[in-house]
């Protein structure tokens, strides 16, 4: 069963084998996406007809690649504005509110924390028609009793910040409250005899010792942003991010245009992954 | 408590307390509201069961809840039948020199948008996709056949999806699971299917809850998959949903819909937890 314990041929084998198919249904649509996405033909599909690099750069007018397509590097660009207000937000709040759960007491902090946990339950699709409710009865009462008409309230890009925000923090204030849990509060006092201020000592030793889960969060958060689609569908209006302007696109049927997104979302993704892991290693 | 320590606490606790009051409770609040009000004989507004009424009338619509459900409960535990394995294998089986390395090539795939990875299987599966294009190739089929649109390749792509929710919680359990429980437990006689069934699942409970929790609600939840996936007869509560806040542009059936929606996952998960005797706060640790 383990290492250590010897097992019939057959079973590892078995085993082997299970594992091996398991990664292959695990990179299989993957690995189309990308080699389709450099085959020259104007479908995403077989039979291969040569490599070729228009559905990058290609400039019209039969295949016009993704660095000329001004609809989805625009959406693009948008999904990055998202992304960063987003993962910026949501690491600062998550980060006071690990600080809130973990050194600080007050009444009915088991009730609050529920409630921080509750986006990890309420599925997207809620929380995206939930705020758009709520944002548009805030923008009727602000229109009837003043006279406001104001912008935020209406769907668009800060509603969509706002929307991702709303679960992110969950996941932000949950991966620093993971490595504020292991400080030693030792340190702080320490700090504060030798006369240091709170403020002075959160600042010097405290962040400095949650960098790598600070790093960290805004990492996740940012990924968890750009890909965003359930809560985002919602509240999205004529600045479409990239996943809803990528599924308006895949179901109305698709050109390659689309393989070579992927190609380079999956790019990105895996090396902002991969840094995010190695920079947020505990031992570092 | 000195001075300095209350200034701290009010500094933290008020932008945590915007975000979940502005964000998270008063909509959902404003929601349950929303639900529970529609036109009267006089065409006004005012409260009303009648949204609720609708759904139980119309057997599309509970139908549709049903099946969710049902088809969400069984995604779950596919998922699970097909991650453990997996889990088990990258902790206890595999030398350790590569448990790193395959850790990280499992969760890779997940970082990438769940849009791409649904396209993905979109052109491998379809009828002009890959594997017709080899089926066909190699003799096995004389036309095309579309492997899309159908529940049983929609059940696939919801475990494909989920997957990565179940690994994780797993793989930590797992971690922590003693050897020599299971060293002795072959010393005393166990086989492979008594020591899984009395130690390792046991033990992994924690985890498998967690696990299951998170990939039931983001299934139930789902709206990508379903709609790309799913046949034009097999509709998921949430493109329900969709269609009355975007489509028929009635806000308040939408709310109403959304309303039995969390109250479902809300139950389901509140069993779950029950079952196992495990508390929400505990699992997401």
């Amino acid at each position: 069963m383990i290492r250590n314990i010897p097992q019939a041929k057959t079973y590892s084998q078995g085993f082997k084998l299970y594992v091996g198919l398991y990664f292959v249904f695990l990179f299989a649509p993957l690995l189309v996406t990308c080699v389709l996405a450099f085959n020259d033909s104007m479908f995403p599909s077989l039979p291969w007809n040569g490599f070729t690099l228009d559905w990058f750069w290609g400039n019209g007018p039969v295949k016009t690649g993704i660095f000329h397509d001004r609809i989805n590097l625009d959406s693009i660009w948008v999904s990055f504005k998202v992304a960063f207000f987003v993962s910026l937000s949501s690491t600062f709040v998550g980060t006071m509110a690990a600080f809130l759960f973990e050194q600080e007491d007050f009444p009915f902090k088991q009730l609050l924390f529920f409630l921080m946990l509750a986006p990890l339950v309420i599925p997207g699709v809620i929380l995206g028609i939930s705020i758009l409710l709520f944002s548009n009865t805030l923008g009727v009462f602000f229109e009837t009793r003043m006279g406001l008409d104001v912008g935020l309230f209406r769907p668009g890009f800060w509603l969509v910040v706002l929307g991702q925000f709303s679960f992110i923090t969950t996941i932000a204030t949950l991966i620093v409250s993971a490595r504020l849990k292991k400080f030693d509060p030792t340190l702080e006092e320490a700090a504060m005899n030798l006369g240091a201020t709170r403020f002075e000592t959160i600042l010097h030793i405290t962040l400095k010792f949650l960098r790598p889960s600070i790093i960290g969060a805004l990492a996740v958060s940012f990924l968890m942003s750009f890909e965003n689609f359930n809560t985002t569908l919602f509240l999205v209006s004529s600045q479409a991010t990239l996943p809803i302007n990528l599924y308006l696109q895949v179901r109305d049927g698709s050109t390659p245009v689309i393989n070579a997104i992927s190609v380079l979302m999956i790019g990105g993704t895996s090396v902002l992954a991969l840094a995010n892991l190695y920079f947020s290693k505990p031992d570092r | 408590m000195n001075k300095g320590m209350r200034w701290g606490l009010l500094i933290f606790i008020l932008p945590v307390l915007v975000w979940l009051l502005l964000l998270i409770v008063l909509p959902q609040v404003d929601m349950a509201v929303m639900a529970i009000r529609a036109d009267n004989e006089w065409g006004e507004k005012g409260f009303s069961l009648a949204n609720f009424r609708v759904f139980f009338s119309e057997p599309i619509y509970w139908r549709t809840f049903a099946r969710t459900a049902v088809f969400s409960v069984l995604v779950t535990f596919l998922t699970f039948l097909i991650t453990m394995p997996v889990a088990f294998y990258i902790t206890k089986v595999v030398s350790s020199r590569f448990q790193g390395f395959l850790t990280v090539l499992t969760l890779l795939p997940f970082w990438v948008s769940e849009l791409v990875r649904v396209y993905g299987w979109m052109i491998l599966l379809r009828e002009s996709g890959v594997i017709n294009h080899f089926l066909i190739k190699s003799g096995i089929l004389n036309k095309p056949v579309e492997l899309l649109y159908n529940d049983a390749t929609m059940v696939m792509g919801l475990v494909y999806t989920s997957m990565l929710f179940m690994l994780v919680p797993l793989l930590s359990v797992l971690e922590n699971l003693d050897n020599n429980l299971i060293e002795a437990a072959y010393d005393l006689g166990g086989n492979v299917w008594s020591i899984t069934t009395k130690i390792i699942i046991p033990y992994c409970l924690p985890g498998i809850v967690s696990g299951s929790i998170v990939v039931f609600m983001l299934t139930l939840g789902n709206y990508l998959t379903p709609n790309l996936m799913g046949g034009k007869n097999g509709l998921w509560f949430t493109e329900q949903i969709y269609n009355q806040f975007i489509a028929s542009f009635n806000w308040n059936q939408g709310s109403a819909f959304g309303f039995l929606l969390l109250i479902l996952s809300s139950a389901i998960i509140w069993i779950g937890l029950k079952l196992t005797h495990q508390s929400l706060g505990k699992v997401v640790q």
